[in-house]
């Protein structure tokens, strides 16, 4: 789901000024930028590290929304969930893929994750507590990716302006279902709306901080938009999200929990209360109540894994060996 | 259709519960294989077995759908899957076993498949239109979890030492369980003799077959039929069942009667 804003570039090359030039006419021109293209190292660079951390954080994400397919309260919604999950592993699959064609590989890209080096969106290191909470993350979660990847879809790099396409389709399908599962909260019982309240008031401010810091902060962001892999700023962005998402509550009874969200008429917007920053910096750095337990599973799962991987690479190794004695044979 | 009353309570009602085991066994499956999600080996494979639980999920809502409308006692899918007390779910003990390293969940799903495969095949063949449709569908699908579930079985039988060990290990531990597969009681006999359901005991051979072909290409061997478990069909279960239950329910069992 879930590239965010605090992704920065990295305009350091070596390349020298006409052939810098040259790659930002094209940029201008809108032309997309294709694996064998010729591009400055920063770009690469840059491209590798928003896709393999927007990739990792498909793969997080599977862990709070995983936790409960073995509760989900029908049939139906279960089906749902678990599909829904699997389309956030079949994401991860296409956005390492596009990675890939940058010149690092899946491993590598894993291994970055596992160690810590990597980062992911910091929106799952908090905890999904309550059937509800899989209503809030798929209305607000979703709905802050796809305010991020709907641009992304014209980014100046081809492959991975590609796969957003088919992303944002899944991306939004996750977001209606998870408005949905909201609709059905509240229009249920008192305790089904409590849920829905509380749910709402723990996402929606790490949903906020999805877009990443304001733009004087984050250091990177204007290079990155003059090589059109950003379109907009995180403000912008996270504006337009408050704009859509404000009606939406209200048309589900529920309440924002920003005392200081107010119309203002003049820029035809919301204004909103401060956001805590310091909460932000704190879970990016590491510690929000799930950081160590999401890294922790990976890297279980990592483990757990090594022996499948291994037996399917030797016996891959050993059928290749039957096929080429055989050829010999029959020679 | 019986022109009296009685028989047709009696027959609706082994229908029911025909058609309510066969639910329970792929639900419970599917419970199982969702444990998986965000913890395969590969990406692929996270892909691949949720796959394999969203057709089991699908096949149990069909029957369970069916089943209460057999019922006729107004429950809905949900009702029969999640608001049943332990005792009354009659999943085969198989469908139940914990997932344990992927060499037990994958013998446990080819075991199954290679079951259900000609299970739904013949089924397809049944005089009841509703359960003919189910196996129409299902047995496409289950035909692509034998294939799944026996190029692992190779790859691992057929990998390393430690895969192989592994394998010899799960299939020591599930081969108890495969007995009851193939029993047939006064529930299964009756539909079997009204046209209606499959004559389990018959699929042995054919069962058999698969199996030690695939177990063969893995280098592997299927342990010696010891004593069978049985008791699932009759709802005396292993412990496990009753942790899966508490999971399963937990929302039902909080907040009875809501819509979600």
């Amino acid at each position: 789901m879930y590239s965010q804003g605090l992704i920065g570039a990295d305009g350091k090359t070596h390349e020298d000024a006409a052939f810098l030039a040259a790659f930002q006419a094209r940029i201008d021109a809108e032309q997309k930028i294709e694996p064998n293209d010729p591009m400055p190292e920063g770009y690469r660079k840059t491209l590798v590290r928003q896709i393999s951390q927007h990739a990792h954080s498909e793969i997080i994400g599977m862990q709070p929304e995983g936790n409960w397919i073995s509760r989900a309260p029908t049939l139906r919604r279960k089906a749902a969930l678990l599909a829904k999950v699997q389309d956030e592993g079949g994401h991860g699959l296409y956005l390492y893929s596009a990675a890939e064609t940058l010149g690092v590989s899946r491993e590598e890209m894993t291994e970055q994750l596992l160690s810590g080096a990597a980062k992911y969106s910091s929106i799952f290191n908090y905890p999904a507590l309550t059937w509800a909470d899989i209503g809030a993350i798929g209305w607000l979660v979703d709905g802050a990716a796809i305010m991020n990847q709907i641009v992304l879809c014209r980014c100046s790099y081809g492959p991975y302006a590609r796969a957003m396409i088919r992303i944002c389709k899944e991306e939004s399908f996750h977001q209606r279902q998870g408005y949905e599962i909201m609709i059905a909260l509240c229009n249920g019982s008192e305790e089904q709306k409590e849920l829905a309240q509380d749910a709402l008031n723990r996402f929606w401010w790490p949903s906020l901080m999805m877009f990443g810091p304001p733009e004087g902060e984050s250091v990177h962001s204007n290079q990155s938009m003059i090589w059109k892999i950003k379109r907009f700023s995180n403000d912008d962005l996270r504006d337009k999200f408050i704009n859509a998402s404000v009606p939406q509550a209200e048309k589900l009874g529920l309440t924002i929990p920003d005392p200081d969200l107010k119309w203002n008429e003049a820029k035809q917007g919301y204004d909103h209360g401060e956001i805590d920053w310091d909460e932000f910096w704190r879970v990016v750095k590491g510690d929000g109540i799930c950081n160590r337990e999401r890294l922790k599973n990976r890297r279980r799962v990592d483990r757990d894994g090594a022996w499948v991987r291994e037996a399917a690479m030797a016996h891959a190794q050993k059928r290749a060996a039957r096929t080429a004695s055989a050829r010999i044979a029959a020679e | 259709m019986s022109g009296t009353c009685e028989p047709m309570m009696t027959s609706n009602q082994t229908l029911f519960s025909y058609v309510l085991r066969l639910a329970d066994d792929h639900l419970i499956l599917s419970q199982r294989l969702g444990e998986w999600c965000g913890e395969a080996p590969t990406l692929e494979e996270d892909l691949a077995l949720a796959n394999i639980a969203l057709d089991l999920i699908g096949q149990a809502r069909a029957l369970y759908a069916y089943a209460g409308q057999v019922e006729g006692k107004g429950r809905d899918e949900d009702q029969l899957a999640f608001m049943r007390y332990e005792r009354d779910y009659q999943n085969l003990l198989i469908t139940e076993q914990p997932n344990g390293d992927f060499a037990h969940t994958i013998v446990r799903q080819f075991f199954i498949s290679a079951y259900m495969d000609p299970f739904w095949r013949r089924m397809e063949g049944s005089k009841d239109d509703m359960l003919a449709a189910i196996a129409a569908k299902a047995s496409k699908e289950v035909t692509y979890h034998l294939r799944h579930t026996s190029e692992w079985v190779i790859r691992l039988g057929d990998g390393t030492r430690e895969s192989h060990e592994r394998m010899v290990e799960a299939l020591d531990d599930l081969m108890m369980f495969t007995g009851e597969l193939f029993e047939m009681d006064a529930v299964a006999q009756e539909m079997l003799q009204s046209g209606v359901g499959v004559d389990a005991s018959d699929l042995k051979a054919e069962w058999q077959h698969t199996v030690q072909t695939i177990l063969q290409e893995a280098t592997l061997e299927l342990p010696k039929a010891g004593h069978m478990q049985t008791g699932g069909r009759m709802g005396r279960h292993s412990e496990h069942l009753g942790h899966i239950l508490s999971e399963l329910q937990y929302m039902q069992r909080s907040f009875p009667g809501l819509t979600w």
